[in-house]
């Protein structure tokens, strides 16, 4: 193993189809039009030196070091600011061009501390690089002269630090933040010699700025002046290993940078074709949580979650475990058992939980975290295109003229994309945003919403059909294409009921809350302004219409003919990393791998016969369904893998009422979560940097996770499941996951041709991947819908039940912030909590007013389900009559408040729609009192030694 | 010329409303600013910025680069000594020191009453009749001595 260092070639690609030919340096040159001298150079191997550019911005031309000799041209142009031409001929290095370059050096070096030994950047300096290329043996000027180099450190950002001393103004890092990030957060300051690098305004520092922390910056820094504080205290990486985020389900690439077994820092990798190159603060920071203090390492039990913890070796919990399973299920039957898996584990992880269940436990009691964010997603889409997936790759984008996103908020959940979306809409595409809260895409430095239509949290279905009635009342509809890739007669029903006046957005705004105007304006521009794209995220699925919202989504896209090529399509935005691979590899209690239902013999018998069991037909129970089974003493045992149930599922005093019932509760996992507080088995887990696997993102794409340090617990998980498996005498034997996923292939039609040797191959690929599609499919229903025809289907909208009346006057809707994942399992371990250290609850300066609280107050958040405190923030991204908290912190638990609600198809629960009342406050209610005495009692853990 | 050399944000919103319509509408505002106001502040910054939709790093970014936006209020009158070579060589270096001690305060201060600041300029086109100097962007006076720095400090003080 070695540093994979990747080829800078200096300008970014020209994606002309015409070729130009030329000669460098004698050596015959075709590349396409629009390239840059020195990229053209770079693809025939020769390195002209450069300093200000970089392959992922813009040319800029400002360092003078890549100048070169054009034959039959005056002076000496800079190579990467000069195009090509053909029969063009170039000289990279003459004696003129020498004492140029070396001139240059001089003047560079003449200001910059000669540290290079005691430098973090030493050995990975591209100053210290164009020294060395240029033949730099002495500095004419001296180091007397005026200079920068006293000048502060700024290190207020918990990961980077940034030293003007060694900053030679080659704007690469504000040109990285305008260009990939899209931030506009740093400028250069000043002119002259006084010219310097400045995040926001002279009082700023990169923390009090408008840095996101994204790290685009620091890598786009050619010296030591931006650098990983890692970097400056562990010293350079030696080799480094290509993996998968597994934050969220953008998948981006990273090369984990190693030390031996110590990761010294995660660069995005270029050839990662979800990020291409680029990261946000979480996947490239937030990384502390692997080595954090509060990770159990050993197994640990107990005989009742009021106990204290025991820690006993692998064998012992496990035989603990066995033992009370086959007792469960002896005293209550097979049903009695169940497991829950994780879109945070890899595919091969999951595959073995439902195995464990299907073959182990004999049931189909096996459900996944899907079920509470995306399950509407996949019924959706399944119904009306025939592929629980969405349709696009996120290149896609780049073709889109416009963009409708709705109840997705990709700059913070999604931020990579979100990036990448950003750079779209800067170079022309419109925007359409429906969503409650005024999100950042609305408006941030150049981006702004062309329509913005924030609506009454519950209405989508509403809203959605009203964009549907405009388009076909207004005869925007793009018959060809319904005609000839849609269910005709169908059509012609939708039609009909999205005509009626009922749905006009004239007659739906008093239930929306929008402008008919807005809506109908919204509706043509979607319709008729070139490839129009929809991104979507929970605030479609959440819902009590979840369901009805996507199939409503889908209708759209077809209307309009906005599928089947680039530009175009349905995006869902998954949550976590492998929300789509855990719902593609049958972790619903009623589908088998690849969505085939439990019912159909064929698929069981595939299974059967390959594991030698009966497997049952009937569909399992359903989280929610588990819960409920446990209050009524039919469901006793649960193996919870990877997914912190208490803090994330709605309805929290439920939830935990149905964990408190159980005999058995396995917690697997990196730490004690608050799911552990009812737990009687705690398996310690592995992170992602621990094990090898796959991960699949939200564009159907297969990434591999690799291992780059040993498990701290001792096993990676999937070896964790197949212990458990063979403790209850299932004959599972997997030699590691490439094996598991060869299963997974010769079983799923749609994986077939996905194997790890593939996938070291060509990186990663798009499923399906088969024999009709060996390269994968980076869009889909290109010649025709999967399902045959495209189905339109009626979305009735139907109020929910969940309604503000003079108790719950105000509607809470919940989400989630840039900097914090999820329920911050991971993200509260890491310096991240300095930019969100808790949750705080939007109020807008109306509502506040009305109830006499300020900014910064404490207040109390009331629900028909229960009641909480947090601090307040006044705010107008927030509509009156709506508030939003986000419910990453425990101490919060924001599903105290949200209730058992959920959509009538997939039971994915209603998070963002939650009647409430606020009022003034002292500080913590008596439930988050009571919890967390329950959750510091129930941490006990009693050593080993101790115990004996 | 003077101006108030207190920033009101109300005002500022005003200029931002007229002048915004304009292609490039960026340094049409802060040249206004900077006239009315006497200076471009950081909420001035962050006025600017969240009304043209940049990022408060781009709108100081161009402040910054610009010596005439000043960041802080300067004084009422300033007077600007020219400090380039011609005027230099006529005895320039006496009659800097001259006005220096006579306001008593350095080149880019203001005086504490906030009267007069005192900046270098670096040719004012009069090299023939330098040493030269400059009052409120509009009187030049010619032929400077220390004693006529004194009495034009006296006069511009008033």
């Amino acid at each position: 193993m070695s540093l994979i260092h990747e080829t800078d070639y200096g300008t970014p690609r020209s994606k002309s189809e015409k070729e130009v030919t030329l000669t460098i340096d004698g050596f015959e040159v075709s590349v396409p039009e629009g390239t840059s001298i020195m990229r053209a150079a770079m693809d025939a191997g020769i390195q002209v030196p450069k300093l200000c550019a970089t392959d992922m911005l813009d040319s800029f031309g400002s360092c003078r070091v890549c100048v070169v000799e054009i034959e039959g041209r005056n002076g000496t142009p800079a190579s990467c600011t000069t195009p090509v031409a053909a029969g063009m001929k170039v000289s990279t290095q003459t004696e003129r061009l020498k004492k140029i370059r070396k001139g240059v050096m001089e003047l560079y070096i003449s200001d910059h501390p000669l540290d290079c030994l005691t430098c973090a950047a030493n050995g990975d300096c591209e100053l210290q690089d164009v020294a060395g290329a240029v033949g730099l043996r002495e500095v004419r000027y001296g180091y007397e002269g005026r200079n920068h180099l006293g000048k502060p450190k700024d290190q207020s950002n918990p990961y980077f630090q940034f030293d003007p001393s060694k900053c030679i103004v080659c704007s690469r890092c504000v040109r990285a933040c305008n260009e990939v990030q899209g931030t506009f957060a740093l400028t250069i300051a000043g002119r002259g010699f006084d010219a310097i690098v400045s995040a926001g305004l002279e009082t700023d520092n990169f923390l009090s700025s408008e840095c996101v922390s994204c790290g685009a910056c620091v890598q786009a820094c050619p010296t030591a002046t931006l650098e990983e504080k890692s970097v400056i205290a562990i010293g350079t990486p030696e080799h480094s290993v290509v993996t998968t985020c597994a934050y969220c389900g953008v998948g981006c690439s990273f090369k984990a940078e190693m030390r031996g077994e110590e990761l010294v820092r995660m660069v995005p990798y270029k050839d990662g074709k979800a990020n291409r190159g680029h990261s946000c603060v979480k996947g490239r920071f937030a990384l502390g949580y692997a080595t954090h203090k509060d990770r159990i390492l050993k197994p640990m039990i107990r005989e009742t979650y009021k106990d204290p913890w025991q820690e006993v070796s692998w064998e012992d919990a496990l035989a603990f475990s066995a033992a009370k399973i086959k007792s469960i299920q002896e005293r209550y039957g097979r049903e009695a058992m169940g497991a829950i898996s994780s879109s945070r584990c890899t595919n091969e992880e999951v595959y073995l939980v439902q195995k464990l269940v299907r073959a182990g436990f004999g049931n189909n009691n096996i459900d996944t975290c899907a079920r509470v964010c995306h399950s509407p997603t996949g019924y959706g889409l399944k119904t009306t295109f025939g592929t629980s997936a969405g349709t696009q790759d996120f290149d896609s984008v780049e073709d889109s003229d416009v963009i409708l996103v709705i109840g997705a908020n990709p700059t913070d959940g999604h931020p990579v994309f979100g990036s990448r979306m950003k750079k779209r809409l800067r170079e022309g595409a419109k925007l359409i945003v429906i969503d409650p809260r005024r999100i950042d895409l609305v408006r941030t430095p150049h981006v702004e919403a062309e329509y913005h239509l924030p609506l009454k949290p519950g209405t989508n279905v509403a809203m959605l059909t009203a964009l549907a009635h405009v388009i076909v009342t207004e005869g925007l509809m793009n018959e060809t294409f319904i005609r000839e890739r849609c269910d005709w007669d169908e059509f012609q029903d939708w039609a009909a009921f999205v005509a009626q006046e009922e749905r006009s957005p004239e007659a739906v705004a008093e239930i929306t809350g929008v402008p008919a105007e807005l809506v109908r304006k919204a509706a043509r521009l979607y319709a008729t302004g070139g490839n129009a794209a929809i991104y979507y995220g929970l605030g479609v699925t959440e819902h009590s219409q979840g369901s009805t919202s996507v199939i409503a989504i889908a209708n759209l896209a077809m209307v309009t003919g906005n599928i089947g090529r680039r530009g175009v399509g349905v995006n869902p935005l998954r949550g976590q990393n492998n929300v789509q691979g855990s719902c593609d590899m049958g972790s619903f209690p009623h589908e088998l791998p690849g969505y085939r239902h439990i019912s159909d013999d064929a698929t069981r018998s595939i299974y059967e016969d390959l594991w030698g069991v009966t497997i049952s037909s009937e569909p399992g129970l359903r989280i929610p369904n588990m819960f409920d089974a446990a209050m009524e003493g039919t469901f006793k045992g649960l193996y919870c893998q990877g997914e912190d149930i208490l803090q994330s599922d709605p309805d929290t005093k439920h939830v935990s009422a149905g964990l408190a019932s159980l005999e058995l509760l396995i917690v697997h996992d990196l730490f004690l979560n608050e799911t552990a507080n009812y737990a009687n088995v705690f398996l310690p887990g592995s992170t992602f940097l621990e094990k090898n696997g796959t991960f699949t993102n939200a564009e159907r794409r297969i990434n591999r996770v690799r291992k780059v340090m040993s498990p701290r617990n001792g096993y990676e998980d999937w070896q964790v499941t197949q212990m458990l498996a063979q403790a209850i005498g299932l004959d599972m034997n997997y030699s590691g996951p490439s094996a598991i996923m060869d299963e997974i292939a010769a079983t799923t039609p749609s994986f077939a041709g996905v194997n790890y040797a593939m996938l070291d191959e060509k990186g990663s690929v798009q499923w399906p991947c088969n024999e009709a599609h060996p390269d994968g499919s980076p869009i889909m229903h290109t010649a025709g819908f999967v399902r045959g025809k495209g189905k339109f289907v009626v979305t009735e909208y139907v109020a929910t039940d969940e309604r503000t009346g003079p108790r719950f006057p105000l509607l809470l809707t919940t989400g989630r912030i840039l900097s914090q994942y999820n329920v911050g399992a991971q993200t509260r371990r890491t310096d991240n909590v300095v930019w969100h250290a808790e949750d705080v609850l939007e109020i807008h300066p109306h509502d506040a007013e009305q109830r006499g609280i300020r900014p910064g107050d404490w207040v109390r958040l009331d629900s028909r389900s229960g009641s909480t405190s947090l601090k307040a923030k006044v705010t107008d991204r927030v509509a009156p009559g709506v508030v939003y908290t986000t419910f990453h912190h425990p101490t919060t638990q924001a599903n105290v408040i949200t209730t058992d609600y959920s959509d009538w198809a997939t039971n994915c629960p209603e998070y963002k729609v939650t009647a409430v009342q606020i009022s003034p406050s002292n500080g913590p209610t008596d439930w988050q009192e009571g919890y967390r005495e329950l959750s510091n009692e129930s941490r006990r853990i009693m050593p080993a030694e101790a115990a004996e | 010329m003077s101006y108030r050399a207190a920033f009101d944000a109300e005002e500022a919103a005003e200029i931002i409303s007229e002048l915004k319509h304009l292609e490039g509408p960026l340094l049409p505002i802060l040249n206004e600013f900077q006239t009315r106001f006497g200076f471009v502040g950081e909420e001035a910054v962050r006025l600017v910025s969240a009304a043209l939709n940049l990022s408060r790093a781009e709108v100081y970014g161009v402040v910054s680069f610009y010596h005439d936006y000043h960041k802080e209020p300067r004084g009422r009158h300033v007077l600007k000594v020219c400090r380039a070579e011609a005027c230099q060589s006529r005895g320039g270096d006496a009659v800097a020191d001259a006005a220096e001690r006579a306001l008593g305060i350095r080149f880019g201060e203001t005086t504490p009453d906030g009267q007069v600041t005192l900046e270098a300029v670096y040719c004012l086109g009069l090299c023939a009749v330098g040493p030269n100097a400059m009052v409120d962007h509009q009187r030049v006076v010619a032929r400077l001595t220390p004693e006529k720095v004194d009495a034009l400090a006296t006069e511009v003080r008033l």
